[in-house]
């Protein structure tokens, strides 16, 4: 078994994901139409006072990344339980866990970063200044994958469930609190001046803790599905 | 040694009878602890200086939230070792103690609110300790409904093991997470009771209430197995020797 | 209880059939002998060492064919094929196995186009081209015409000829030598 059939393996999960998504593409727009909508709820519901919409913003932000992120998750394996691919990708002498990473990374860079790419505009929204919209870019970046390497943990547990969408969100949003509250926590203290060194550091060793230890779970919870 | 004894007590009927002969007997020491707990919580000990009587409430609060986060390590350790091992009581206790840590977590929630009103006269306060409580108790839903969804026990023992001990990886995390946010926004606090040194009164009857509530633990875990293994083993030998002999 | 005392032992050049009606297992028991599937008791011993301690390395020398083909259905042939070759380790060129099958030309239909016997036809020449030891094959033959069945037929003994097992199951009753297939009958 060597690193460059495993490396092979990988790549070919990504590529095979991307492709698949590109063949719908019209799709891709989906959680992104989402994300700008949720947003846009917020001025309507409190009022379009600039003061409290600048103040409110990084957590409606996020929250709403977060809501986004929640939407696209289940397709992450749905498509590919209900057609056996799946099970062929239990079946293979690559360690899952392996995979599973590269399906994840297929779905952030479909799903976490066009996030990225449009929130400088939800930004502009909000009246938020440049270098405060670059500490939002950053913790979006480092944030949007751990929400996809978390949320996988609880796609994997529920995709064999017929009515897994509400339980999903159950499931994932407490885990999702920590990532949360660094994020609006960084990006409020940008606003106020202050330094978000260690809001980001922590939400940096949050990523690193994730991309090492969820895709166990995910894949012990893929075979537990399948079985 | 160990092995020999962990074995014979995973067998279903020797657990079977032997939490029923524990039975009476922890039913016996929770009362007694919880009489001795409450009388020194109620009665012995000193009044704040501050709160006056309403803070006695702590002596539920306290050892609830306590109990709350050690069911949940429980959980996780037994559903470990359901999962690893394949051993059915392990899977039975684990998903025996879901409710119950559900259940604690609710009754730390509701007697911090009771405890919150008479302070600050509003019924909820985002304070570290109660915002903690809260997530611990979506995840402890989380663990009941994902059970619930999935029709075979076996799987649904797997699956929940698995989402515990994600949980149990995080709760320190969620648990840090919550004590910055909320050391951010200054706002009023139920958790502190101990800043310098707590009174020896006051300990004491703390300590035994969390004894107390501990062998409750035992006592509702004992019951709710017996329940679950009766489900889970109808038909079999031993258990219609035993429904016979009643 | 799908069932119980069931004990056998499968060597190389052999066929093994699980026969059975509805509803008595035969897919469950296809599941487990793949590892998808932990039974309730009992152990899976392949080459003479534990399946659950081989874990990935097992891997190395199973094919699958369930009942779903396990193809993305906007995906090509050519990249189903590619990306199962992916996964596995030693292969067999795409083009031969799809000749061998009578889908050469194909290599770049979206599976969508194919119908429900192209289909089943493909996830054989996924077999082929993905050279693995034991096949464990659930209801091959769905789909087929019986011109297709023979051709199939006649790979799995040429697999079973080179060394190979096979297990599977079928509702139709087949045309293998009976010399190299061993039966079991589960009942419902």
């Amino acid at each position: 078994m060597s690193a460059d059939s495993l490396s092979n393996a990988f790549l070919s999960v990504v590529r095979r994901d991307l492709l698949l998504a590109y063949r719908h593409r019209a799709e891709l727009i989906n959680p992104l139409a989402f994300f700008v909508m949720v947003v846009t709820m917020f001025p309507l519901a409190v009022g379009a006072d600039v003061e409290l919409l600048r103040r409110i913003a990084p957590g409606v932000i996020w929250v709403a990344a977060l809501l986004a992120s929640l939407l696209s998750m289940d397709a992450i394996f749905r498509s590919d339980f209900e057609d056996g691919s799946l099970e062929l990708m239990v079946m293979t002498p690559h360690p899952l866990s392996v995979l599973v990473l590269a399906k994840v990374t297929a779905h952030w860079l479909l799903s976490g970063v066009p996030l990225l790419l449009v929130s400088p505009l939800l930004a502009v929204m909000f009246d938020i200044e440049g270098d405060v919209i670059s500490v939002l870019l950053i913790t979006l970046l480092l944030g949007t994958p751990v929400l996809s390497l978390i949320g996988a943990i609880a796609v994997a547990l529920t995709v064999g469930l017929r009515k897994g969408g509400v339980l999903l969100a159950i499931l994932v949003l407490p885990l999702y609190v920590p990532v949360l509250i660094f994020a609006s926590g960084a990006v409020d203290a940008a606003a106020s001046g202050l330094p978000v060194s260690g809001q980001l550091y922590m939400m940096s060793a949050m990523l690193f803790l994730a991309i090492t230890l969820t895709p166990w779970p995910t894949a012990a919870a893929l075979k537990m599905s399948l079985s | 040694m160990i092995m020999k004894f962990l074995h014979k007590f995973s067998s279903p009927p020797y657990f079977y009878s032997i939490s029923g002969r524990l039975l009476p007997w922890l039913t016996v020491l929770f009362l007694a602890l919880l009489a001795y707990g409450l009388y020194g919580g109620l009665v012995t000990a000193p009044a704040d200086y501050q709160q006056g009587d309403s803070f006695r409430i702590i002596y539920v609060h306290v050892p609830a939230a306590w109990m709350s986060m050690f069911i949940y390590v429980v959980m996780a350790v037994s559903g470990a070792i359901g999962l690893i091992w394949r051993i059915k009581l392990a899977e039975i206790v684990s998903i025996s103690s879901a409710p119950i840590g559900a259940s604690f977590t609710l009754l730390a929630l509701i007697t911090g609110s009771l405890w919150g009103k008479p302070m600050w006269g509003t019924w909820w306060v985002w304070d570290a300790r109660l915002t903690s409580e809260l997530i611990l108790l979506f995840l402890y839903l989380g663990v009941i409904g994902l059970y619930s969804a999935i029709e075979d026990n076996r799987t649904a023992s797997r699956a929940v093991a698995i989402l515990a001990l994600v949980g149990v990886v995080n709760i320190p995390i969620i648990h840090y997470s919550v004590e910055w946010w909320s050391s951010l926004h200054q706002g009023p606090t139920v958790t502190k009771f101990a800043k310098p040194s707590i009174h020896i009164d006051m300990l004491i009857p703390l300590l035994v209430m969390a004894g107390a509530f501990k062998v409750y633990y035992a006592i509702a875990l004992l019951l709710r197995c017996r329940n679950e293994l009766v489900q889970r083993e109808q038909g079999s030998r031993w258990l219609d020797e035993i429904l016979e002999n009643k | 209880m799908l069932f119980s005392g069931l004990d056998f032992a499968v060597n190389g050049g052999q066929v093994l059939l699980i026969e059975g009606p509805n509803g008595s297992g035969k897919t469950s028991l296809l599941r487990i002998l793949t590892g998808l599937r932990n039974p309730d008791e009992g152990e899976l011993v392949w080459c003479g060492t534990a399946v659950s301690e081989l874990e990935a390395v097992f891997y190395q020398d199973v094919a699958y064919v369930g009942h779903m083909n396990g193809m993305k259905d906007d995906l090509s042939v050519e990249e189903n094929l590619k990306f199962a070759q992916a996964l596995a380790i030693a292969t067999l060129g795409i083009d031969e196995a799809l000749q061998k099958v009578g889908l050469a030309g194909y290599q770049d239909t979206p599976i969508r186009y194919l119908s429900a016997g192209q289909r089943r036809r493909l996830a054989l020449a996924r077999l082929l081209c993905t050279r693995k030891r034991l096949w464990i094959l659930d209801e091959p033959f769905t789909s087929l015409d019986r011109a297709s069945i023979r051709m199939f037929e006649d790979y799995i003994v040429a697999h079973a000829f080179e060394g190979g097992i096979v297990i599977m199951t079928s509702h139709h009753d087949t045309g293998l030598p009976e010399q190299i297939v061993q039966r079991i009958e589960l009942q419902s």
